[in-house]
């Protein structure tokens, strides 16, 4: 990635970039922020004296906060900038954006957009550290982590833990993310879905595709299930919500037939009675909370380790760009 | 100073402890990653043979509040920092680490220990003085004190990390 001594170079813009030695550096140095929360005083002084900016170009609330709530208890000062309101609905490009922002020496940028590469894009034009929360169907980086952490927390290991996507994986860059970290660090990985919401070639990424959820529940340690994408579904994805939750819902009776107990994700926003049951996501394997908190901890974790790469900051960039 | 010379230091070092405050009532050791960490268990161990009393004892990793973040970028992987249940209000809390030098480290720990509760009272204590402190802290109770020129350093061997206990003065390579 790049030659300088940090442990992630300048910026995190997806997992597939990554070595499964960065991915486990991430995932060991988010678990001393894990006790932070239970300090009188739940902040340090990491990021003393930084400004970071939050560029939502998409709605989000739980990444959004997600990630302010890393930086100030790292005591960073922070600039929350959605779409809506802001300058960018007047027209302004994204590098005009990112360049204005630069003017006033900001140190790191949180980009979320519904551009896949646009994370990327900024990494190349601005010397800041840029971090991706999500661009297009192309990767959600600090969430595929975090999946990542919670089966780990789990399981101890996750070489040959078998872990299955459930859902519309076509729209999903948590899908992504989540199979380029797992199948790095040696976990077998499954996806399932109606064969409209499976990109055409997925195979190649390395995972086993299951055309039936029962098949995928008997195969699996753990289910990833997504949401539903209810505004991107105007192009008939799917017949009817009712027939995708009888198909594909993630219920209790399924779950039932399965041989083993299956740990339970989501990534929220959850579509309940959807894609996943209530009884199922309030279940005593239910981990989806317990991903939110982590969620914190590894963004923690990352900020961490860009901050720790800034001397080499230029260095870095130009490596990165020079590609 | 050889494995005995350490080992008679950490006695005297932990009878001045009990001097020092008294006894063990809301006595807390607490050493700094690493090897504050063994010399914390050595001292915790040695006022247990003298007064038959197990003393908390903790863990504190300063990672996250160092000066100099921007400048060595972050470890690798962080060490824990791990407190007794009983928490650090109100506690005499005794801070171990093995050489005291500009004093960074204990600015670091000091800070990291208020964000955790409010001590009544906080002792430094290092089994190496070697002098040449860059801020206004001075040690409490002192295992040895040397006079180390800048271009040597001063290593404290404990057994869990390096086999052996010992103090080793080498010259520092130059690059």
């Amino acid at each position: 990635m790049t030659g300088s001594t940090a442990a992630l170079g300048k910026d995190l813009i997806g997992l597939e970039p990554l070595s499964p030695d960065q991915i486990r550096i991430v995932l060991d140095t988010a678990e001393p922020f894990k006790e932070i929360t239970e300090r009188r005083i739940k902040k340090l002084p990491v990021l003393r004296g930084k400004t970071i900016v939050n560029l939502f170009f998409e709605p989000s609330t739980r990444t959004r906060i997600s990630f302010e709530f890393a930086e100030k208890r790292l005591s960073a000062d922070t600039v929350n900038i959605g779409a809506a309101g802001s300058s960018v609905s007047k027209g302004e490009t994204l590098v005009d954006t990112a360049r204005n922002l630069e003017a006033m020496s900001i140190d790191m940028v949180v980009i979320r957009h519904w551009s896949a590469g646009a994370a990327s894009f900024l990494a190349a034009r601005i010397p800041s550290n840029v971090i991706n929360a999500g661009d297009g169907a192309h990767e959600h980086p600090t969430q595929g982590l975090l999946d990542i952490l919670t089966l780990r927390d789990h399981f101890g290991s996750l070489e040959g833990l078998r872990v299955c996507i459930v859902g519309d994986v076509l729209h999903s860059r948590v899908a992504r993310s989540n199979i380029y970290g797992l199948v790095k660090l040696g976990a077998k990985v499954g996806v399932c879905g109606p064969r409209t919401l499976l990109p055409a070639s997925i195979e190649q990424l390395g995972v086993r595709v299951f055309a039936q959820v029962d098949d995928a529940v008997r195969w699996a340690d753990a289910l990833n299930v997504l949401r539903l994408q209810l505004e991107r579904m105007e192009d008939g994805f799917v017949p009817s919500l009712r027939e995708y939750n009888r198909v594909f819902g993630i219920t209790s009776q399924r779950l039932e037939r399965a041989p083993k107990e299956l740990l339970i994700m989501h990534p929220g926003p959850m579509n309940r009675g959807v894609e996943i049951d209530s009884d199922v996501a309030d279940g005593p394997h239910s981990v989806i909370l317990q991903q939110v908190t982590n969620g914190v901890a590894v963004r923690m974790a990352v900020l961490y380790l860009l901050a720790g790469g800034a001397p080499h900051l230029a260095e870095a960039a130009r490596d990165w760009t020079g590609t | 100073m050889d494995g005995a010379d350490v080992r008679r230091a950490v006695d005297r070092m932990a009878h001045e402890v009990l001097e020092k405050l008294g006894g063990t009532r809301r006595l807390v050791l607490i050493g700094i990653q690493r090897r504050g960490v063994d010399l914390a268990g050595m001292i915790s161990a040695a006022i247990a043979a003298a007064e038959g009393i197990e003393i908390a004892t903790g863990t504190l990793d300063i990672t996250f509040y160092r000066d100099d973040l921007m400048t060595v970028g972050p470890r690798p992987v962080v060490g824990e920092t791990k407190l007794p249940a009983s928490g650090l209000d109100d506690m005499a809390v005794v801070l171990v680490d093995d050489v005291l030098y500009t004093g960074r480290t204990a600015r670091a720990a000091l800070n990291e220990l208020m964000d955790w509760g409010r001590p009544a009272r906080i002792l430094l204590c290092v089994l190496v003085d070697r002098g040449d402190r860059e801020l206004p802290i001075q040690p409490d109770i002192v295992g040895r004190a040397f006079q180390v020129l800048a271009n040597q350093r001063v290593d404290v061997l404990v057994p869990d990390i390096d086999g052996e206990l010992a103090v080793v003065l080498s010259a520092v390579e130059r690059g």
